[in-house]
């Protein structure tokens, strides 16, 4: 049920990838965007392109700007340089109830002192919409987030994640352009949070509307993004799709921040064709990577390999194009779906890696203090140079 | 066994005489003084010591006698001036209150948002007249207002007046009075709700399209209503019963409730009339009071 629940909700921009298209009309545009407070620099002269119907998703850690970024799409702060455009208007100097962007705050900021029904259709009667029309609204979207029994409820009776829902039909009743979300699933508990996070992206996919996601924490943003700008110091990192980001990083930070990876520190030896060679250092194992930035002979770089690419085996492998070394096996956990070595190979290096359980199987296949061959793909060695 | 048995009357009893200590106060501080005003207000005046009639007689003759009369309370609807001092009483306790509120809520909030350290210095000076004697700053604003005043020295030294205006002993220069003295107890209970108002909400509403005042008239203000209808009460109700500032600051013949019931009890000499006026007094009180406990019970919040 969850693969296929997963499938119909996956986040799909309208055409495909429109990031790739250099054709395709950005919806958001933020360009050379500044916030400065007094002398601290919470975001520091960002770009920023996004397409119409994404779930956008910015990450990064706490102090990073990325609350501040939001807050600059909101309204709420005002931006020190630089603009804001949304869907083709400067939306820059105007202020926060003018925008057509509405915000789901991380504590949502349901009103305690009007019920459901009235939070939700607290955005309409701004407008001057007639009574009857609220009324009719207000009922679809309670549909919509499942809370019609709770409609005359006051939001102190209600749970979390009802509260959450009560703020989210509140934040998209004005069909918003864009819908921001702060740590939306932060205050949820873990079982909830995925359970949520499968009804925001059904939500989106129903909806089209364009999505501004901002989280800390990497797992959300991978399940649930188009793409994700990794955030760091007021400034981005990385643009990319998840998987972009996950196996693609463009350095140690980004790499790191998204699950575990072990780092090699090498030299390049030969360079060929989308292809270089290089020699982990200490060892003089000799790694195969696709590559196709310029780097020269000699240079001093990183590899980085995700734990669940290595293969571990007592008998050395046979297939060609492949990087092999020997290790002892110094620690493993089995987690029941998988099981994690820890691998020393040579003194001061330890290697982690991360096997499937296929098979059901009464012991272990390794033990510990086995002596093991570690190999893996040249398409599966990262090449960091920062 | 023993001791568990012994450490749990201990506590039965400590427990009892928390809750007990309360109640004996308010009985023997409130209630038997509110008894004895009762018991006064429904006898005779007497050229006596004391000087009212007994509830209770023990003549000779005739056994016990119950000795209550409704005399005064009939005495008080029949006499207009009862009637106007409630009244005008009741005006200037209201107009007061409400002056209060629009110079204390703009305070209370502009304190609330101020940050630390400056909020608590603000706060330090909202209580700092306690510190001085409230007959010495009432009679600090007669040498403010009189006519060789502070105000009419530097209105007339400016050349705005020629003829010093009248301030002192007028309806106005009690308000001035009340005003000055009670808002900081409309203050006090406004900063404490609007400190504690989630910012969020106002970006909420403002994200929802909610223009400044009607996120201030949706939001702030249903939000601050336990502290505006507390601090009403404080200031309501002890400037009804004022006696102090229309004596000093308001005209000989201004009619507040406070100043005819002093009138009744020193210089008529009638206590029982002067204890009838106190126990309408009271109860025209208890009103407001008791909607205030009905409105809280509807928002716990």
């Amino acid at each position: 049920m969850t693969e296929k629940a997963r499938a119909s909700a996956q986040p799909a921009a309208p055409d495909g990838a429109p990031w790739n298209d250099s054709e395709a009309r950005p919806f958001i545009e933020i360009q050379q965007l500044s916030k400065k407070f007094d002398d601290f620099t919470a975001v520091n002269k960002v770009d920023l392109v996004i397409y119409r119907g994404e779930l956008f998703t910015i990450l990064g850690g706490s102090g990073c700007g990325k609350s501040t970024l939001l807050r600059m799409l909101a309204g709420f702060e005002t931006p020190t340089g630089g603009r804001v455009l949304i869907d083709g208007i400067d939306v820059t100097d105007m202020p926060a109830y003018d925008r057509p962007v509405n915000m789901m705050f991380q504590s949502y900021a349901v009103f305690p002192h009007m019920s459901v029904e009235q939070n939700i259709g607290y955005g309409l009667k701004k407008e001057r919409v007639p009574r009857a029309q609220i009324a009719e609204r207000v009922a679809e979207m309670l549909e919509l987030v499942q809370l019609e029994p709770l409609a005359k409820y006051k939001p102190g009776n209600l749970s979390g994640g009802q509260q959450q829902r009560v703020a989210l039909a509140r934040a998209l009743i004005k069909q918003p352009k864009v819908l921001l979300l702060d740590e939306p699933l932060a205050a949820l508990d873990k079982k909830l949070r995925e359970q949520t996070q499968f009804e925001l992206m059904n939500i989106q996919d129903k909806l089209g509307t364009t999505f501004v996601v901002v989280t800390h924490d990497q797992e959300e943003a991978m399940t649930l993004a188009t793409r994700i700008a990794v955030m760091r110091a007021g400034e981005f990192v990385q643009i990319g799709t998840p998987s972009e980001v996950y196996e693609y990083p463009c350095n140690h930070y980004v790499a790191d921040f998204f699950g575990n990876i072990n780092i090699f520190e090498a030299t390049v030896v030969s360079i060929g064709d989308g292809a270089i060679t290089a020699e982990l250092d200490g060892t003089g194992t000799l790694v195969e990577a696709d590559h196709d930035e310029p780097l020269e002979t000699g240079q001093k770089i990183r590899i980085g390999v995700r734990p669940e690419k290595l293969l571990i085996s007592r008998e050395q492998p046979t297939s060609a194009g492949q990087t092999v070394t020997r290790g002892v096996v110094e620690d493993l956990a089995y987690y029941g779906n998988r099981s994690v070595y820890r691998v020393r190979s040579g003194s001061d290096r330890v290697i982690e890696v991360s096997t499937q359980n296929y098979m059901r199987s009464a012991r272990l296949l390794l033990e510990w203090d086995d002596e093991v061959y570690l190999s893996w793909d040249a398409s599966c060695s990262v090449v960091l140079t920062e | 066994m023993n001791h568990g048995i012994g450490s749990a009357k201990r506590d039965r009893l400590w427990r009892s005489t928390v809750i007990g200590l309360p109640y004996a106060w308010l009985l023997l501080f409130f209630l038997a003084p509110f008894l004895i005003v009762l018991k006064i207000s429904f006898a005779d005046p007497i050229m006596a010591q004391p000087p009212f009639t007994p509830l209770l007689d023990w003549g000779a003759e005739s056994g016990r006698r119950l000795l209550a009369t409704m005399d005064n309370y009939r005495f008080l609807l029949e006499d207009k001036l009862y009637w106007l001092s409630y009244l005008t009483s009741i005006k200037i306790a209201a107009i007061s209150t409400i002056l209060c509120l629009l110079l204390g809520f703009p305070m209370a909030y502009a304190i609330a948002r101020t940050p630390q350290p400056w909020r608590n210095l603000l706060l330090l000076l909202v209580v700092l007249p306690f510190w001085t004697s409230f007959l010495l700053r009432v009679y600090a604003w007669m040498v403010m207002l009189g006519k060789q005043g502070l105000i009419n020295q530097l209105l007339a030294g400016v050349g705005f007046i020629e003829e010093p205006i009248q301030m002192l002993y007028t309806d106005g220069a009690i308000y001035v009075g009340i005003v000055y003295t009670y808002v900081p107890f409309m203050i006090l209970p406004l900063y404490a709700t609007l400190e504690k108002l989630d910012l969020d909400l106002h970006e909420a509403a403002a994200d929802l399209g909610g223009r400044p005042f009607q996120v201030f008239r949706d939001i702030t203000l249903p939000m601050a209503m336990p502290g505006i209808i507390a601090g009403c009460l404080l200031v309501f109700i002890p400037a009804l019963g004022e006696f102090v500032i229309p004596a000093l600051l308001g005209a000989m013949d201004s009619l507040m409730i406070g100043r005819t019931l002093y009138d009744e009890f020193f210089i008529n000499q009638d206590w029982p009339l002067a204890s009838a006026v106190a126990v309408i007094m009271l109860f025209i009180l208890v009103i407001p009071i008791m909607v205030f406990q009905r409105l809280q019970q509807e928002n716990p919040a």
